[in-house]
């Protein structure tokens, strides 16, 4: 009895030490995203005589002012927020649809053509960016959004998310529908887009995120200024900055910049970690 | 797109006969917008890569002439090319299995079912979302060896800051340690959801037993999660392989050449010398590396099951 209760006492103490630890990290996970916020709400000339403290005294806005006054921060946000918008509306429209003929209906070659499109998962973004460039030159498509967008719509691991989710929906609630003599497309989108709300919630999500963050793309496709995502902009900025007698406003750039992802994630992060699961089961 | 299956009653009980042609033609519409851009932005640009790689083709200019595999044994021969795989390969050799123990480590900590441990998955995921110009943006400010955060903290202790991502030693590790921040989160996911499944008997058998915190993971959460460890360093082997944004904007491949990445080599060699030849080269050899280590993944989930 005695041994019991001091095991439990040493195994309570051991929680406490875990807790502290990760409460340790997790300090020094936030300390470098609280410094940068503070500098963003401090005055240039004061950083410029030290960039030290974590208290935003003397406190101004003024970098943020600056920001939607003078620059082209603002313009990059938008073309993020176009380029993202437009690739997750257009990912969910062809993986669901494709995902729903390879999950439900028949067809010939059927396993050969999902074969093919899986092994598009292996190829890395590297090994077909110098071509897209080269075809978009010759397009005279670069600089565009839809430069920007077309090419991520082509990964095909939202085909295989939404393969594998229609396929987990029971038969018995389409063969309901096909009594009443509904076509395909009504049956998959009256019964089986509502029903893949989550999946498509999910998938949608994580291809915004890797739209707003894609950097190597963006960064050969749109090379004027106002063009930039603002993954790239923030990127082109860079380069001994650290010395710049603007660094309020930089750091505010960077804020600024990280605003909309920072939202969803606060929003939707339960979506976001389960998400991570989902992907895993494969 | 008005095409009905024709809905007899025998051919509704059993859905699986509806296979006329009008349902395959149904099926190809269904396919088409994908199977379109598919082959339009991934399979043609890949054989295209291939196209390019055998030629001396430049990005301006329209200047190309076939040259058969030259390229590739031009590689054989080039310093810099064997220089930037030595980087990568430290990289990954730092960075997974730093960041394998790390996500593990945290995902073991933060699992369970109270609001601080949730707050805490929160913090550790959260670096994630942020862009890799923005994470590099902070590090070169928390690293700069004059107005860093860690140069006022060494400065506080009395010691002389370090100029880290300009320093011949610190240069990689500084890379590895802002990796490590931004992307722990995704492996220390996966690590909690393969935790989730582990069946609750296992442990309930174990406490029964008396036995020490430290056999409970060595006899039972490691083995049972094994294939989710495998399935980590395997992703992040391909993952980490690709590292290019720290490395471009952080040390710029500096100091002399020792952080420079396969993928930055790449992109200098198409976008600033505009060999896009050569450059096409060196992107399929990565594929190629890249493909074998997406094989080895499927052969260890194969042998698994």
């Amino acid at each position: 009895m005695s041994l019991g209760a001091k095991m439990q006492g040493q195994s309570r103490w051991f929680d406490r030490v875990i807790l502290l630890v990760l409460i340790g990290f997790a300090v020094l996970w936030l300390v470098p995203v609280i410094w940068i916020v503070v500098m963003s709400l401090k005055p240039n000339d004061v950083l410029m005589r030290s960039t030290a403290g974590f208290l935003p005294i003397p406190f101004t806005l003024e970098n943020y002012a600056n920001l939607l006054r003078v620059s082209t921060v603002p313009s990059w946000l938008v073309n993020s927020l176009i380029v993202a918008t437009a690739m997750t509306v257009l990912t969910l429209v062809v993986s669901s649809l494709a995902g729903y003929a390879f999950a439900r209906l028949d067809f010939p070659g059927k396993r050969i053509v999902f074969v093919l499109v899986l092994a598009g998962l292996m190829v890395p973004e590297q090994a077909v960016f110098i071509p897209l460039h080269t075809m978009f030159a010759d397009w005279g498509m670069h600089n565009s959004h839809a430069a920007l967008t077309m090419p991520r719509v082509a990964v095909p691991i939202g085909v295989f998310l939404m393969t594998q989710f229609f396929k987990a929906v029971p038969r018995e609630l389409e063969e309901a529908a096909e009594l009443d003599n509904a076509s395909r497309l009504t049956v998959f989108w009256k019964i089986m887009l509502p029903l893949s709300l989550p999946a498509l919630t999910t998938l949608g999500l994580f291809t915004f995120l890797h739209a707003w963050n894609d950097f190597l793309w963006p960064l050969v496709s749109a090379t004027e200024t106002n063009m930039y995502t603002v993954t790239v902009g923030l990127g082109s900025i860079q380069g001994n900055f650290a010395q710049s007698e603007g660094l309020g406003s930089i750091m505010a750039s960077a804020v600024f910049a990280s605003v909309p992802v920072v939202l969803i994630y606060l929003i939707f992060q339960q979506y976001i970690v389960r998400g991570v699961a989902m992907g895993s089961t494969r | 797109m008005t095409i009905t299956t024709t809905a007899t009653p025998t051919l509704a009980e059993h859905p699986s006969v509806v296979t006329g042609r009008s349902s395959a033609w149904t099926a190809y519409l269904f396919l088409a917008p994908f199977l379109l851009v598919y082959l339009i932005f991934l399979v043609y640009p890949l054989f295209k890569g291939f196209w390019i790689s055998l030629h001396d083709w430049e990005l301006v200019g329209g200047y190309r002439e076939y040259i058969g595999f030259l390229n590739y044994e031009d590689l054989w021969y080039d310093p810099l090319f064997w220089r930037t795989v030595r980087n990568t390969l430290t990289f990954v050799a730092l960075t997974v299995p730093a960041m394998t123990v790390l996500a593990l480590a945290l995902a073991l900590g933060v699992n369970r079912h109270t609001r601080t441990h949730g707050v805490l998955r929160g913090i550790f995921f959260a670096s994630s979302v942020f862009s890799v110009s923005v994470v590099t943006l902070v590090w070169q400010m928390v690293l700069n060896g004059d107005r860093g955060l860690i140069a006022h903290f060494l400065r506080s202790l009395g010691m002389a800051p370090v100029d880290f991502l300009g320093h011949s030693f610190w240069a990689m590790p500084s890379l590895v340690v802002t990796t490590l921040w931004w992307a722990v989160g995704l492996p220390m996911a996966l690590f909690l959801a393969g935790l989730q499944q582990i069946p609750g008997e296992l442990y309930e058998a174990a406490e029964l037993d008396n036995a020490s915190r430290w056999t409970v993971l060595t006899k039972i959460t490691l083995p049972a999660i094994r294939r989710t460890v495998m399935l980590v360093v395997v992703l992040q082997i391909v993952l980490q392989f690709q590292v290019f944004g720290q490395a471009l904007l952080m040390t710029q491949g500096g100091p002399g050449d020792r952080t420079r990445t396969l993928v930055q080599y790449i992109y200098h060699t198409a976008f600033r010398d505009w060999q896009v030849g050569y450059a096409s080269a060196m992107a399929l050899l990565l594929f190629a590396l890249m493909f074998l280590a997406s094989m080895l993944q499927l052969y260890i989930g194969r042998r698994e099951d």
